[in-house]
C-alpha cells in the first residue's frame, strides 16, 4: 500500500528547460522543413524591418537635414494678378524686408530670361542645356546654407567682372568640373570661380549659373528687380514675418506675392513617402501571415508523422499538457528562429541601403521587439491547433495495433 | 490479493464503431516480481490487453487495478504520472531517437518525473550499464546492432526503476541469438525484482518463462505457471 500512497504524491512533471529541450530537438531532427518553413517567417519580418528602418533611416536624414538648414527659411516670389498677369517684385523689396525687425538676413536672386549659357560660343544656341542665368545677391550663400563643391563664392571685386559660380547641376550639364574653365555666357567669355553643392532648400539654383548684380546691371541691363527674395528670421517668429512680408514687398498688391517655405516642401515630400511605406509594410504583413500559415502548415504534418512518438512520450510518463506544451514550443522556436534570421536580415538591409545612400541608420528598437512579438504570436497562433491534435494522440499508438 | 501489481476483474475493450471485442471479460492477477508471458495469434487481443495493463488505456467495463490503483476512475494526469514512476515500457521496434547517443536517449525514460538533467544522465549511464552496454554510451542506435538497441531501449525502460516492465514482442524484431540475449536480461531485472509481462510469439522463448497466459478471441484460455521449486 505504501507505493500506493507514494505513486499518489508524485504527479508528472516536465522542467521548464526541458520544454525548450523537446522542442529543439523535434526542430533539429527536420532541419530542411524547418529552414525552408522558418524561411516564410523571415522574409516577412525582414521585409517589414527593412521597410520601416529605411523609411525612419530616410526620417532620420531629413530631420538632421533640416536641423542644418533650418526651418527658418521662408522664399518670396512674385505671383500672378487677378486678372492672369504675370508680377514682378519691386527693385527695392530686400532692402524693405531687411527694414522687418524680426527678420535677420536677406537675400535675392533675379533670374535674367534673355540671357543663356553655353559651353563656348560654338554650341548650338538653341541647345541651352535648361541653365538659368541668375543674378545673384553676396550674401545668398550664407543665407542658404550652401557649401562649395569647388572653387569660391562672388565677392565684392568678382561680382563686377564676368566671373561665375555653377549650380552643381549646372556644372554637372555643361561638364565644368573645375574653376578656372571658360564659358561663354550671354555674349561674353565667363570665367567659373566655384561649384555650388546641393541646395535643398532652394533645388532651382542648382541648376542656374549665378552671376554678381553689378556685372548684369553693367552688361545686361538688369533693372534691380529680384526674381526670388529669402529671408531668415528667429524660428519663433516665422509665422508674424510670413504674414507681414507680402505687404511689405508690396503694399499695393500684397496679394501679387507668394510666400512659401521650402523646409515644408522637403517634409511633404518626406510624407509621400511615408504613404508609401506604409504599402510596403502591408505587403511584408501578407508575406508574415503566409509564413505563419507555412509554420501551421509544418506542425500539423509534424503531428501526424509522430504519432509514434507521441505515444512513446505518453508511455514515458508525458500528460496531454506536456504534450502541447511540446509541440507549441516547437512552433514558437521556429517561428521566433524565422523572426530572428528575418530581423537580423531586414537590418542588414537598411545598413546596406543607408550605407549606400550615405544617411544615418536609424531602425527604431520598437520596431525589433514588434517584429519578435509578432512571431511570438503567429508562432503561438500557428502552433495551437497542431499542439491540441497532439495531445489528442492516443497513448496507444506507440504499440502495434 | 490487494498485494497485486496487476488485478484485472472482468475487463472488456470494444474498439471502433460497430464495436469489435478485444479483450473479452478478462480477469487476471499478477503478484509483484513475476515473469508473466501473453502468448496468442495476431488478432488474439494481446496488445489491446496490454495497453490497458500499461494504463495507456481504459477498460470499456470492468475493473483495472495497476500498482493498487483503479484505472478506470484515473484522471489522466494521474495515469501519466503511473506511467512515468510505476511503469517501464519496451517496443517491438524501440522507438529510440534516431540521430541521438545512447546516452541521450536513455534520459527520456526520467524526462516527465522533473528530474534534472545532470542527474537523469548519470542514472542514464548507470542504467546503461545495467544493460551491458557500457561500452557503447556515445553509440547512435544506427550505430548498434538490433540487439544492443533493444537494450538500449530497456535501459530507458528501467531507468526509473519501475515496479512494473511491460515488453510488447522484444524479441520481435531480432535474430535468435540477440533475441535470446534481451530475453536473458529480461530474467535477469526479473530476478532483481521487478515485475515482468512481456507478449511473444515465440513458442520456445515462452518456455523459459515461468508464467504463460494464453489468449484467443479475447479471452484467456489457459494460464499456465510452472512450479517453481
Amino acid at each position: 500500500m505504501s507505493h500506493g500512497e507514494r505513486t499518489h504524491a508524485r504527479r508528472s512533471r516536465l522542467l521548464y528547460p526541458d520544454v525548450y529541450r523537446v522542442g529543439a530537438a523535434g526542430l533539429r531532427a527536420r532541419p530542411t522543413r524547418v529552414i525552408l518553413s522558418a524561411l516564410g517567417i523571415a522574409i516577412g519580418i525582414a521585409a517589414m524591418i527593412a521597410v520601416v528602418g529605411i523609411s525612419t533611416s530616410s526620417r532620420a536624414r531629413l530631420n538632421d537635414q533640416l536641423a542644418a538648414l533650418g526651418t527658418n527659411l521662408l522664399t518670396t516670389q512674385p505671383g500672378t494678378s487677378i486678372d492672369g498677369q504675370d508680377t514682378t517684385l519691386p527693385a527695392d523689396s530686400p532692402g524693405k524686408v531687411g527694414l522687418i525687425g524680426k527678420v535677420t538676413k536677406v537675400g535675392a536672386v533675379a533670374t535674367l530670361r534673355s540671357v543663356d549659357v553655353y559651353r563656348s560660343r560654338l554650341i548650338d544656341p538653341n541647345n541651352t542645356s535648361g541653365i538659368d542665368v541668375r543674378a545673384a545677391d553676396l550674401d545668398l550663400l550664407g543665407l542658404l546654407g550652401g557649401r562649395l563643391r569647388e572653387g569660391t563664392w562672388l565677392t565684392k571685386v568678382t561680382a563686377n567682372y564676368p566671373t561665375v559660380v555653377l549650380g552643381g547641376i549646372a556644372a554637372d550639364r555643361l561638364g565644368i568640373v573645375s574653376p578656372g574653365s571658360q564659358i561663354w555666357l550671354g555674349d561674353t567669355q565667363f570665367t567659373v570661380i566655384g561649384i555650388l553643392g546641393a541646395l535643398p532648400l532652394a533645388p532651382d539654383l542648382d541648376s542656374s549659373a549665378l552671376i554678381g548684380e553689378a556685372y548684369a546691371t553693367a552688361r545686361f541691363d538688369w533693372d534691380g528687380k529680384p526674381t526670388t527674395l529669402y529671408e531668415r528670421s528667429a524660428d519663433a517668429d516665422v509665422g508674424a514675418v510670413r504674414d507681414l512680408l507680402p505687404r511689405t514687398v508690396n503694399p499695393e498688391n500684397p496679394e501679387n506675392v507668394d510666400v512659401s517655405r521650402p523646409s515644408d516642401a522637403l517634409a511633404a515630400k518626406n510624407a509621400a513617402d511615408l504613404t508609401f511605406t506604409g504599402l510596403l509594410v502591408g505587403l511584408g504583413s501578407v508575406a508574415l501571415l503566409v509564413g505563419g500559415i507555412g509554420v501551421a502548415n509544418t506542425m500539423v504534418i509534424s503531428v501526424l508523422e509522430r504519432r509514434h512518438e507521441i505515444g512513446l512520450r505518453r508511455s514515458l510518463g508525458a500528460t496531454r499538457g506536456h504534450i502541447r506544451i511540446q509541440f507549441l514550443a516547437e512552433a514558437l522556436l521556429l517561428s521566433a528562429l524565422g523572426g530572428v534570421v528575418g530581423a537580423a536580415v531586414g537590418f542588414g538591409a537598411v545598413a546596406v541601403f543607408a550605407r549606400v545612400n550615405g544617411w544615418p541608420i536609424a531602425v527604431p528598437p520598437a520596431i525589433f521587439a514588434a517584429g519578435i512579438g509578432a512571431t511570438l504570436l503567429i508562432g503561438a497562433v500557428a502552433g495551437l491547433y497542431p499542439a491540441i491534435r497532439a495531445a489528442r494522440t492516443p497513448p496507444t499508438a506507440s504499440l502495434n495495433a | 490479493m490487494n498485494d497485486s501489481v496487476i488485478e484485472l476483474d472482468r475487463v472488456v475493450r470494444d474498439h471502433g464503431n460497430p464495436p469489435v471485442r478485444a479483450v473479452d471479460h478478462v480477469s487476471l492477477s499478477v503478484a509483484p516480481g513475476e515473469f508473466a508471458a501473453i502468448v496468442g495469434p495476431s488478432g488474439s487481443g494481446k496488445s489491446s490487453l496490454l495497453n490497458i495493463i500499461g494504463t495507456l488505456d481504459r477498460p470499456t467495463s470492468g475493473r483495472a487495478r495497476v500498482d493498487g490503483r483503479d484505472v478506470g476512475a484515473m484522471s489522466d494526469a494521474a495515469l501519466s504520472a503511473l506511467r512515468a514512476y510505476r511503469i517501464g515500457f519496451v517496443f517491438q521496434q524501440f522507438h529510440l531517437a534516431l540521430g541521438v547517443s545512447a546516452v541521450d536517449n536513455v534520459p527520456d525514460g526520467l524526462l516527465y518525473t522533473g528530474t534534472p538533467r545532470a542527474e537523469r544522465r548519470r542514472r542514464a549511464v548507470a542504467s546503461l550499464t545495467r544493460v551491458g552496454l557500457a561500452g557503447r554510451l556515445h553509440h547512435k542506435p544506427d550505430q548498434l546492432s538490433g540487439g544492443e538497441r533493444q537494450r538500449v531501449a530497456i535501459a530507458r525502460a528501467i531507468v526509473s526503476d519501475p515496479a512494473l516492465l511491460l515488453a510488447d514482442e522484444p524479441t520481435g524484431n531480432l535474430d535468435q541469438r540477440s533475441g535470446a540475449g534481451v530475453m536473458e536480461l529480461l530474467q535477469e531485472l526479473n530476478e532483481m525484482g521487478t515485475t515482468v509481462m512481456m507478449i511473444t510469439h515465440d513458442v520456445r522463448l515462452a518456455e523459459r518463462i515461468p508464467r504463460r497466459i494464453s489468449m484467443r478471441d479475447g479471452q484467456i484460455v489457459a494460464d499456465d505457471r510452472e512450479v517453481t521449486v
